[in-house]
């Protein structure tokens, strides 16, 4: 709204919010079976975690984009970084083409509040002592942007999100999963956000209620322009919700590409796996098929393509050399060896 | 054939301070035979586990089953004592519950846990119990499991560990397993892992299998029959191939099309309206009646269970072809 013409024609797509070359590193906390191994010497204490490893990523305006991994592939992290709350080891992100880290003052509130994580479980979100009419208020409350009457203000932003304001003076644990949910989306709706990075927020709730939160979403991306980036580990769930989809395995995207391509052509094995899983009713009695192995601890990742260990392509070169995300189809990207060596073939 | 496991309109209560106790399970029956899987379905809250632990005598007072029989194998479980109950769970019935750690004691090496409980039950030593033992966990997909025989539970991932308690639960094969979530925790590729491991050692030993989930996308795939649960009620049963195609009930119809992939993508759910009632707080008559779309004054009286080939259902106002039957006759008669 506030882009010049000028930019307008020049990037009519600018991405809302972009990640370039992040990694995150943490130090580890060593888990009990590991420190036990570590105090009798049969381990070295583990030095950094790499959550993320080299991710670039852009989100447009408008776009919902999906972020599909099993536990430990970076998937929160990720989603951190992009809302801006946590920053990254190495690399940058871009808000609205501005590096985050030089943003500072009005224009650094303003994409902190442009920016708002719902989490999968609201409780944790929301402060147990406070009626639900004191949590929709305060941070827009301290913000300055309510203009009219406080209350009229936090209905509003209640009803949008499908809970009735009747029910604001009561407290947040007298109420259902679903129900803490929607305070949780009208509180974040309460500082008006452009931009919403959902972590497993339907992940928790049971499939009727589920339903309900995801129409929701879908609902308020129309009524507010609103984009988000949706992070699940349903493929289900995303293939329901996206645009484009990004598929993650151990701290690095192996596959990115509009929702229906990835689902109508899966390049990656690993995703090629995931999609043989997606939760479909087919009542017809079948052997549940299932790719090999366990999900390797991100402490000790396997070299060169992190899914090796698990992968029925796997060859030399998957064990010393990191396949790049390269383009296999125009806006479809994997990071498989197996698509230079056909290119090669071919 | 005489059914493996029969239940005969079942009520599990838990009493309240000056109130009726709630019917976490009310009158539901159901028969299991031999070598079958029955997915038991429904949302949380609605009485799955309960189910569960009434089967398996295991329900903490101050709950009760208050009314309804348990017959297994032509037996019926109410006239056993404790001792020959504590038997029977150990070698007939087993049940694999969502927290494997409900199974595993987390100071015991596996080695000890499995080889106590196969000593306790049958006749052998303690060579031949930990062969046995190695076995089982070879089994369920535990790589080098004579090494992992001697680790603790924290040593193995959340996924090992469900394969573990899979692997004690198989120890005598027994020929019921009562699976109460086991792989609801787990990533979606563990997750297969272990399902697929679990079917096949199921159908080898043509054990008979409860697989309590709120995910029909599993029992679609895995269950010969399947039982859907609504606020303490069955509300409505039969081969999974006629329900999930073809539901009778409101509520199962529902279910299903909330599942995000059986709708179009990117238009709305086709959800179902409002919450889950409160056990202690039911609606009168079928229950789904505030939330259904179907409803009308006939509804607030309990529907009875009508039978239709293989299938039950409880809804006056039932789905698919035979309903049309269903409401001519009522609007003629
Ligand atoms: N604050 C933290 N301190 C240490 N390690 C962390 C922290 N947050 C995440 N990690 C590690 O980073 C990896 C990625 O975690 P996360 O982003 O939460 O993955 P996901 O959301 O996909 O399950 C995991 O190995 C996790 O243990
Ligand atoms: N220990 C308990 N004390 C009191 N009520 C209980 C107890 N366990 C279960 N219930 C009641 O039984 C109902 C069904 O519980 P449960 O079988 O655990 O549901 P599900 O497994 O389908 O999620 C619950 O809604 C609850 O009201
Ligand atoms: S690079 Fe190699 S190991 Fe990795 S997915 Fe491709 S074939 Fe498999
Ligand atoms: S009995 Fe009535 S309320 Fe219940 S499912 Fe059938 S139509 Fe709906
Ligand atoms: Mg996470
Ligand atoms: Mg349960």
């Amino acid at each position: 709204m506030s882009e010049t013409n000028e930019v307008m024609e020049k990037a009519p797509k600018m991405p809302l919010v972009q990640a370039r070359d992040v990694t995150r590193r943490f130090g580890a906390t060593p888990d009990l079976a590991a420190r036990i191994a570590i105090s009798a010497g049969a381990a070295e204490p583990p030095a950094v975690v790499y959550a993320l490893d080299g991710i670039n990523l852009s989100v447009a305006r408008g776009e919902v984009l999906g972020v599909v991994g099993e536990s430990g592939c970076g998937k929160s992290t990720l989603g951190r970084i992009v809302a801006g709350i946590l920053p990254p080891t190495d690399g940058e992100i871009r808000w609205k083409g501005e590096p985050h880290h030089k943003l500072k003052g009005r224009a650094r509130k303003a994409a902190d509040l442009a920016a708002q994580m719902i989490f999968q479980n609201p409780m944790a979100a929301l402060n147990p002592r406070m009626r639900v009419e004191s949590i929709v208020a305060e941070a827009p409350r301290a913000h300055g942007l309510i203009e009219g009457s406080v209350s009229d203000y936090v209905d509003e932003h209640l009803r949008m999100a499908g809970f009735d304001p009747a029910m604001k003076k009561r407290l947040p644990h007298e109420f259902s999963g679903g129900q803490r949910q929607r305070v949780n989306i009208a509180r974040a709706l309460a500082v008006k956000p452009e931009f919403l990075v959902c972590d497993e927020s339907v992940a928790a709730l049971d499939v009727s209620i589920q339903a309900q939160i995801i129409n929701l979403f879908v609902k308020l991306r129309e009524e507010l322009d609103l984009t988000y980036m949706f992070i699940s580990h349903d493929l289900g769930v995303v293939e329901h919700i996206s645009d484009r989809v990004v598929i993650m395995y151990l701290g690095r995207i192996v596959e990115e590409a509009p929702v229906e391509e990835i689902f109508a052509r899966p390049n990656h094995p690993y995703t090629q796996a995931l999609l043989a899983e997606i939760p479909r009713i087919e009542p017809r009695k079948r052997r549940f098929e299932a790719i090999k192995g366990e999900i390797p601890s991100p402490l000790f990742p396997p070299k060169g393509c992190h899914f090796h260990p698990r992968c029925p392509f796997a060859h030399a070169r998957c064990r010393v050399e990191v396949p790049k995300l390269k383009p296999v189809a125009g806006d479809h990207l994997s990071a498989c060896h197996l698509n230079d060596e056909a290119a090669a073939g071919a | 054939m005489a059914a493996l496991l029969e239940v005969k309109n079942l009520v599990t209560e838990f009493p309240r301070h000056g109130a009726a106790p709630v019917k976490a399970v009310n009158d539901v029956s159901f028969s299991l035979e031999k070598g079958r899987v029955l997915g038991l379905v429904g949302e949380s809250g609605s009485g799955k586990s309960v189910t569960g632990f009434s089967i398996m005598g295991l329900v903490d007072a101050p709950g009760r089953v208050a009314a309804g029989d348990i017959f297994f194998n032509g037996e019926n479980l109410a006239d056993l004592n404790a001792e020959e109950m504590r038997r029977l769970r150990g070698r007939h019935i087993a049940m694999v519950f969502q927290d494997p750690m409900m199974t595993l004691n987390p100071v015991l090496r596996i080695e000890t846990q499995m080889t106590e409980t196969l000593l306790a039950h049958e006749k052998m030593d303690r060579a031949e119990a930990r062969a046995r033992a190695r076995d089982a966990l070879g089994m369920v997909g535990i790589p080098s499991p004579e090494e992992r025989l001697s680790a603790y539970p924290h040593e193995f991932s959340g996924g090992m560990r469900q394969r573990v308690a899979i692997a004690i639960a198989l120890l005598h094969s027994p020929e019921l397993i009562i699976a109460d979530e086991p792989t609801t925790a787990l990533d979606v590729t563990i997750q297969a892992q272990i399902i697929s491991e679990f079917q096949r050692l199921a159908e080898e030993r043509d054990t008979a299998v409860i697989w309590i989930t709120h995910d029909l996308a599993i029992v679609s795939r895995l269950a010969d029959d399947i039982a859907v649960m609504y606020a303490g009620r069955l509300v409505e049963t039969g081969p999974v191939a006629q329900v999930l195609t073809d539901p009778r009930h409101h509520y199962t119809r529902g279910l299903m099309d909330s599942v995000p992939s059986q709708n179009t993508r990117g238009a709305l759910l086709k959800q179902i309206p409002g919450m889950t009632p409160s056990p202690a707080n039911l609606p009168s008559g079928c229950s789904f009646h505030t939330r259904c779309g179907g409803a009308d004054g006939l509804c607030t009286k309990l529907p009875p269970e009508i039978w239709e080939g293989e299938r039950s259902y409880r809804c006056v106002h039932p789905l698919g072809a035979r309903a049309l039957d269903a409401i001519t006759g009522e609007a003629v008669s």
